[in-house]
């Protein structure tokens, strides 16, 4: 009983506070979810929002890593997406005769494509995270554009006698048994909607995992510190480059996995998604959620996703309301006397729970 | 002071909760009073038919979308009139032109009930939910989806998807055909977009049928999204000798394209597709330079007939806008659908399978006279009518047959 009782203390402690609140939102949601789809209470339009909104809780995860964590900012993550959505959604067309099974097509997918994006970010990192500054903005943003011409121009199909492929011009010429895998500008259609909730769910855990334990272990720190003083962390002999890499690389290899799960939830999928106004959209999740806050992140993008889509009811003010909403939280989350409030809140919710905890005590 | 600051916060949050109260209980009544709507009335009529739908109401493309929905909702209007009672009920979702959006918004619509679909405006956003309509059993037809990925993919035909505009293809291949067959030029250079899905499609097969023709494309030019510089390509087809320019884009691009031509003093034969409609409409461009273009299109807000005339008047004077190619298309498909509900005998009463069936079977044989054509449908879902091509001769649209 003792045991039980100091596990339940250590995991509500200061230190891991956040990382359980992480976790318990994220099951609590997934459980809350599956029972309204068990007894038929969600309606088709949540239903279809699920899973597109569990990669972007993902890619807002990996962004947050970059941005907040390791303080580098990139505007490259639809990139990334994209490179992850169409990766997966080739892997996931070629294998559809080999590997009947959905789920595990789903995987494999999602694996090349965080792979793929690894190698895309350490390539990117070579250069730009030896620098000072805000090289990586800029080149992210070079690379999320380059990404996005070369997927137009890619025309790529399979027929009974093997892959063909042709850039710029489309030159395929599919016999027999053919299947369109990239047709350039028109991406890709007509796929098979292999992605599920509770694989989305369960990308979201391990982003979640590798995010906490990454912070809580050396290298976390070493991240942090690069981020909060450069010289600081050299004169104690950080390599400041690598900590930065590790960081880049592994939420370019997270947002490759998300952006699987993405195009893989949808039957076509076109490039011109993946733009410069996609990566902002990332960050501004990732900005209101607030830098480097994981349970701030997760919430501030389900409201985000979600709130155009609960306002169609105000029909032709939609998007003026959602825009009004998007300032007023703005405002209120960085008005001082909302902070000093917000604080106030916690601190009498603390001082119940501790009472509690003291009476369960004794 | 601080304490007072506090008191205001919680004011304001007070407020803030009970304006977001108000708005979901609007959100509620709205809803209840659309259930109630669809009970059967007590004069015996059958309950009205439920008509679903999406296009951009927000963002860029938002015209298009809008041209949709207030066409559908004309038709539907004038049924209505003419049944005494409500046969048809149309609701219209934002889907943003975003195929992220449309299978949200192909959800409201479901829970809504509805029984058939005008489907989306737009290609991108249409591809996205085609497969979600065969699998529901839904008929749907759209009213300006011209990509052929919303009636059938590589192996699989979606039975319950069909088209009410020409298809990207068939544009293609009549340009060329129009092109060689009324000899508008020995030499071709096509200038197009190739980042968007319309315009490489329509190239692709103008291509195709171009060398079935024997026509002599001298030059191919591409530009990107952004660009409005369009003197390289221009200078290339006027080195290469072309004397006819095939232009498988919009109409903003183009009017780009006929100004900067005009300042070389170039001055080939512009043909162009039903992306050209509504150059004439576009501010700041000169319609003189549009002077002997030539452009394919199911629909001329101007033309004398009986029918045009009647939805170009009812449509000014309900939105004040001049309608489109989009707007007549949305208007046929609307009366298309009541054309095949009519003949066979099904209303919102009837049994979903049953419409659906229904609706297949009679698009399938019945020919439709509307104001962008005479339609006939294959059993894949495109429609098949002759493109129309039209010369603009002192700023409107004259035919060119």
């Amino acid at each position: 009983m003792e045991n039980v009782v100091n596990a339940f203390k250590k995991i509500f402690d200061k230190k891991h506070r956040g990382r359980t609140v992480s976790y318990l939102i994220v099951f609590a949601a997934y459980i809350l979810c599956e029972v309204m789809m068990l007894t038929g209470n969600m309606t088709s339009q949540i239903r279809n929002l699920l899973i597109p909104c569990c990669s972007y809780i993902v890619a807002s995860l990996a962004l947050n890593l970059c941005v907040g964590f390791s303080g580098e900012l990139s505007l490259g993550h639809a990139g990334f997406l994209g490179v992850g959505a169409f990766s997966g959604a080739v892997i996931s067309g070629l294998l559809v005769d080999t590997i009947p099974s959905g789920v595990v097509r789903l995987i494999l997918a999602m694996l090349v494509a965080a792979a793929l994006n690894a190698l895309l970010g350490f390539l990117i990192g070579i250069p730009v995270l030896k620098l000072q500054g805000d090289y990586l903005a800029i080149v992210t943003l070079a690379f999320c554009q380059i990404i996005k011409s070369l997927i137009n121009n890619i025309y790529l199909g399979y027929d009974n006698n093997g892959i063909q492929f042709s850039f710029v011009e489309n030159k395929l010429a599919l016999g027999e048994g053919a299947h369109t895998l990239i047709s350039g500008p028109m991406g890709v259609t007509g796929s098979q909607r292999i992605s599920n909730f509770t694989v989305g769910i369960v990308l979201i855990i391990i982003a979640l995992v590798i995010i906490y334990n990454m912070m809580y272990s050396r290298n976390g720190r070493a991240i942090m510190a690069a981020r909060d003083n450069r010289i600081a962390a050299l004169s104690v002999g950080i390599n400041v480059t690598d900590t930065k890499m590790l960081a880049f690389v592994i939420s370019a290899a997270l947002t490759g996995a998300a952006g699987a799960l993405y195009g893989l939830s949808f039957s076509s999928l076109s490039p011109a998604k993946f733009d410069f106004n996609l990566s902002i959209l990332i960050l501004v999740y990732v900005v209101l959620g607030g830098l480097g806050n994981v349970t701030g992140t997760i919430i501030a993008t389900v409201i985000l996703y979600v709130l155009p889509e609960m306002l169609r009811s105000l029909q032709d003010y939609r998007m003026l309301i959602y825009a009004v909403i998007l300032i007023a939280i703005m405002l209120i989350t960085n008005n001082q006397k909302f902070i000093v409030l917000s604080n106030q809140f916690s601190e009498k919710m603390r001082n119940l729970f501790k009472k509690k905890g003291a009476e369960n005590h004794e | 002071m601080y304490k007072k600051g506090i008191e205001d916060m919680k004011k304001l949050l007070v407020l803030l909760m009970s304006v977001l109260c108000v708005l979901s209980l609007c959100a509620c009544s709205n809803n209840s009073s659309s259930g109630s709507d669809s009970t059967p009335a007590d004069s015996g009529n059958p309950s009205a038919m439920k008509i679903g739908g999406s296009g951009p109401l927000t963002g860029g493309a938002a015209i298009y979308g809008i041209d949709v929905r207030n066409a559908a909702q004309l038709a539907v209007d004038e049924i209505n009139a003419a049944e005494g009672y409500d046969f048809f009920e149309l609701k219209f979702e934002d889907d943003e032109a975003d195929p992220e959006k449309s299978p949200a918004a192909y959800g409201v619509l479901k829970d809504w009930g509805m029984q058939v679909s005008l489907f989306t405006v737009t290609s991108g956003a249409g591809a996205a939910v085609a497969p979600d309509y065969d699998a529901d059993y839904i008929f749907a037809i759209t009213p300006s989806g011209s990509n052929t990925a919303l009636v059938y993919s590589d192996s699989t035909n979606y039975k319950t998807n069909f088209q009410v505009c020409f298809t990207d293809p068939n544009q293609g291949t009549g340009s060329a055909d129009y092109i060689s067959g009324h000899a508008l030029g020995s030499k071709v250079a096509v200038i197009y977009r190739n980042d968007d899905a319309y315009s490489t499609s329509i190239y692709e097969t103008f291509m195709a049928e171009a060398a079935v023709k024997g026509l002599d494309v001298v030059y191919e030019g591409t530009f990107i999204e952004s660009d409005t510089d369009f003197s390289t390509q221009l200078q290339a087809a006027e080195a290469a000798g072309a004397d006819v320019v095939f232009l498988p884009i919009y109409y903003a691009p183009a009017a780009q394209i006929l100004t900067q031509a005009n300042n070389i003093g170039y001055a080939p034969v512009f043909f162009g597709v039903d992306g050209m409609d509504g150059i004439l409409g576009l501010e700041g461009f000169d319609v003189a330079l549009a002077e002997g273009v030539y452009l394919l299109t199911p629909f001329a807000a101007d033309a004398t007939d009986d029918a045009t005339v009647h939805f170009v008047t009812a449509f000014e004077a309900a939105y004040g806008s001049t309608p489109t190619q989009f707007a007549a298309d949305a208007y046929d498909t609307v009366y298309a659908i009541y054309q095949a509900a009519k003949t066979a005998g099904v209303n919102g009463d009837s049994d979903p399978t049953a419409i659906t069936d229904a609706m297949i079977a009679q698009f399938t044989s019945m020919t439709f006279e509307g104001l962008t054509g005479t339609a006939t449908w294959a059993e894949n879902g495109e429609v098949s009518k002759s493109p129309k091509a039209v010369i603009i001769t002192d700023g409107v649209y004259v035919s060119a047959e």
